[in-house]
């Protein structure tokens, strides 16, 4: 198991050394700087522009500027953000949590309703449960994100007033100091009575929300590898055998058919984590989707790089867990069979 | 039996009595952003003046509420030289700073602030121009640098500023948010704790609110400031709970989750006209929406081509289509809410006729050519891709073949700076309610150099008008040379003034005490909640 981890951590490297050449390519072959952008309508003078473009760094050769970024990365220096002046690990770190609070409800939700759809198609394949559940999946992945989520606002929390429109907490009646960054953690630490329910109150609409496609992704995978497992010698046998069709499906095809969902649900995380830009833009979700996108289009070389690092560094961990647990699934994986 | 009838009375009375203890009022602000900091000093961005100067500092001089004019505020009075080049200010005594878990402070606001304030901006050589690694744009922008000669403490409550030139605008200059005090004994404090670049992000000002936290992108808490010189502010807390979205601030704003919101999107005016919970602000935006001519490229360089293209443009259609009708159209740069604007002026008329004869006398013929359009949404323009194409099919009419380009913000940016366009949408809001701010920042000749003047237009004439008046400091005098320099512009047309547009906010009914700004600021001070 050791050399199993061994050998898929040292494929990171590599990875992590090109992703540091694309993020800091990518950010620089978008036309204009950020100078420009500070100066907005207002304009420079060339001096000036100079000179601010020689403090950032960015009157050097590209090459130069790059080895002095992979330089300060060995020494642990991700660079100070070009907009806010602050370190860059730190502007990322403080919205992690966020993201991550609803990237864990959001894959919780897709999964306690899209494994169980996924089932249910394929058990009844073919007939009306089959189609009801499809023809959803269907429909939430072809959503717009955008407009799914103030439809539900609108539904929910201007008219119905069930939920919050947006934000993380209730803070007309609340407040508290963040310790953790994840509101419910910090809510229940903070001992203010309702806070709890309040964050997990304004946590419905945007994890229902952001779990649209991967529920749809999630269900209509889990439904093909059940359908494949289904059809396999051993579980006509298991039938034979005269066991109970829960026993046949929830321990020896759902086992099997794991791997595949596992796999998918291991994507779906890396792209939650990455992706979570429109929900966090709805709902006013202070993570970091939101915060990338406002860094590529202020040009805050830093920011982009550093963001871009980050969330591969995450995605390639999740990865890599998910690699792991082929291996627990299915000792063939872990044994090189 | 009475005596029982009385008590069970006294008790119940009691028992309604209004409660001795009200519970603290919050005012939330759903804010469209997130500041880019807490040192005013720093930004450019309205977000940020918002959150940091108009919130928790002050100035020398203040803008009153909902006016372009100045009041004393820091400073109490102050005596300007015959010649102009000599500001004395009489500080106010008894402010206090605020106290936070690192700075207690131990003395009222003086001179030596004043001081810190402005030379760590200007000084390179100073200890602390450099924390933070801090740019000063707009001290920079308006000049500062090249006006000052020096600022000296004449006495603990008297400071005197000695300029370069006579600058006119001066004292509207320091009510801008770059201009606000910061404490010079905290900065001394944290420099000492090795954490001078804890003045920037932990701020202490003398401001009418005090940080009490900021979640990154989700929301900022203030209290108010006990001891504030102006008196304690009505409401005990203040939240901006940043919503980068206009429709789901419109949402939250009816679902009570928060009492004022800027920018609307102009789909929702009419709704928020008719609902009953909210009111619908609006303002004579101070700003300019223009179309400018690269009058360096032919065949721009021609006025008669500019006058007929600026004739075949049918402005107030646009105002109905763009602007839903909430505006002015313009026919000068400045707004009509300023200073020196000349009604005089007549604009150019709507006279596709007159548009080709005109064209034809320039002998342009089949014009090809582009109309860029900002990418952005802006109060000056809140749809420029279909202002575009209003003018493209305008300009069609007078035979005129125009492609629609657009990039992206920063590429428009730069692009523009550089003269790339033929022609192109942009505009401007006003950072001091002085005319100098809007004539010399977008038309002067120095501003072709900058890259905000997209014209790419240096008229002697006007440029000399709007110097001199720079260097006057009697208004009327300067109102004149304001008016002439605007009648040089409309005879030279180096742009189609389009509109000036209204600039509207959205608060629950219970919301009195507010006061929209003309420069599109927010200030809390006054606000209360009714019950």
């Amino acid at each position: 198991m050791f050399k199993f981890i061994l050998s898929k951590i040292t494929l990171l490297i590599p990875t992590f050394l090109g992703i540091t050449l694309a993020a800091f390519l990518f950010v620089r072959l978008l036309p204009g700087d950020p100078v420009t952008i500070l100066s907005g309508e207002r304009g420079i003078s060339d001096e000036r522009r100079a000179e601010m473009i020689a403090q950032f760094g960015l009157d050097k050769p590209v090459l130069v500027q790059y080895l002095n970024y992979l330089k300060n990365l060995v020494q642990g220096d991700f660079g100070q953000s070009i907009s806010t002046h602050r370190p860059v690990v730190e502007e990322f770190f403080e919205r992690l949590p966020a993201t991550m609070e609803l990237a864990f409800f959001a894959i919780l939700i897709a999964v306690l309703v899209g494994v169980p759809a996924g089932i249910i198609a394929a058990v009844k394949r073919g007939r009306w449960p089959d189609h009801v559940l499809m023809g959803s999946a269907l429909t939430g992945y072809s959503m717009p994100i955008f407009w799914w989520g103030l439809l539900l606002i609108m539904l929910f929390s201007t008219t119905l007033g069930w939920t919050p429109v947006s934000g993380r907490l209730d803070i007309i009646n609340y407040y508290f100091e963040p310790v953790t960054g994840f509101m419910t953690v910090d809510a229940w630490l903070s001992g203010q009575e309702g806070a709890v329910t309040s964050a997990l109150h304004h946590l419905i609409l945007p994890s229902v929300v952001l779990s649209t496609i991967p529920m749809a992704v999630i269900a209509r995978q889990t439904r093909s590898a059940m359908l494949e497992v289904l059809g396999e010698d051993y579980i006509r046998t298991a039938y034979a055998k005269g066991l109970p069709t829960w026993r046949v499906i929830g321990i020896h095809a759902l086992r099997n058919a794991m791997i595949i969902v596992v796999t998918v649900i291991g994507l779906e995380v890396g792209t939650l984590l990455a992706g979570a830009v429109l929900t966090e833009s709805i709902f006013s979700w202070p993570g970091v989707g939101k915060w990338m996108i406002d860094a590529i289009s202020h040009r805050d070389y830093p920011a982009v790089q550093g963001g871009l690092l980050f969330i591969s560094m995450l995605v390639m961990l999740v990865n890599l867990i998910v690699d792991l647990m082929y291996g627990w699934i299915n000792p063939r994986v872990r044994d090189g069979k | 039996m009475q005596k029982r009838l009385i008590a069970i009375s006294v008790l119940s009375a009691v028992c309604f009595l209004p409660q001795a203890y009200a519970a603290p009022k919050t005012f939330v602000y759903c804010s469209e952003g997130a500041p880019s900091g807490f040192n005013p000093q720093f930004y450019t961005d309205g977000t940020t003046f918002d959150a940091a100067g108009q919130a928790m500092y002050d100035r020398l001089v203040q803008f009153n509420p909902g006016e372009t004019s100045i009041s004393p505020a820091l400073a109490e009075s102050w005596e300007v030289s015959p010649d102009g080049l000599t500001y004395t200010f009489k500080l106010r005594k008894g402010v206090k700073f605020h106290t936070t878990k690192d700075f207690t402070p131990t003395r009222d606001f003086n001179a030596d602030d004043v001081l810190f304030s402005f030379n760590r901006q200007w000084k390179a050589d100073h200890p602390y121009h450099k924390v933070s690694n801090g740019n000063y744009e707009y001290f920079t922008g308006m000049s500062m640098p090249d006006v000052l000669k020096s600022i000296d403490k004449v006495d603990d409550y008297t400071v005197k500023f000695t300029l370069n030139r006579p600058e006119a605008p001066m004292l509207a200059n320091l009510a801008m948010d770059f201009a606000s005090i910061l404490s010079s004994e905290y900065a001394d404090a944290m420099m000492k704790a090795k954490t001078p670049e804890k003045i920037d992000t932990d701020p202490v000002g003398t401001g009418p609110f005090q940080l009490v936290a900021y979640q990154k992108d989700a929301m900022i808490r203030y209290k108010a400031h006990e001891t504030y010189w102006e008196g304690k502010p009505k409401i005990d807390n203040l939240v901006f709970a940043i919503t980068k979205d206009n429709a789901v601030r419109w949402q939250k704003l009816q679902a009570g989750e928060c009492h004022l919101m800027p920018f609307p999107n102009t789909a929702d005016l009419k709704a928020m006209q008719e609902n009953k919970d909210v009111t619908l602000l609006s303002q004579e935006g101070l700003n300019i929406g223009y179309f400018a001519y690269n009058t360096t490229k032919k065949p721009f360089d021609d006025v008669r081509v500019r006058k007929a293209l600026n004739m075949a443009i049918n402005k107030p259609a646009i105002l109905d289509a763009v602007y839903q009708g909430a505006g002015k159209v313009a026919k000068n740069p400045i707004p009509p809410t300023m200073w020196s604007y000349n009604d005089k002026v007549v604009d150019d008329s709507y006279d596709v006729e007159g548009a080709k004869k005109l064209l034809a006398e320039a002998g342009v013929k089949d014009l090809k050519t582009n109309i860029w359009a900002m990418p952005v949404q802006r109060p000056y323009n809140p749809n420029a891709k279909r202002m575009a194409e209003m003018i493209q099919a305008d300009w069609k009419a007078v035979g005129v073949d125009a492609q629609i380009v657009s990039y992206e913000w920063a590429e428009y940016l730069e692009r523009s700076k550089k003269g790339e366009h033929d022609t192109l949408l942009m505009g401007w809001t006003g950072d001091n309610g002085d005319p100098d701010n809007f004539l010399a920042v977008l038309l002067g000749c120095d501003a072709v150099k900058d890259g905000s003047n997209r014209a790419f237009w240096c008229n002697q004439e006007f440029n000399d008008l709007v110097q001199k008046a720079k260097s006057l400091s009697d208004q009327g005098e300067r109102a004149k040379l304001y008016e002439q320099a605007q009648e040089v512009f409309k005879k030279e047309a180096p742009w189609a003034t389009i509109a000036h547009s209204v600039v509207y906010e959205v608060a629950r009914k219970n919301v009195t005490g507010y006061k929209q700004s003309p420069f599109g600021l927010h200030q809390f001070k006054a606000v209360d909640l009714a019950e």
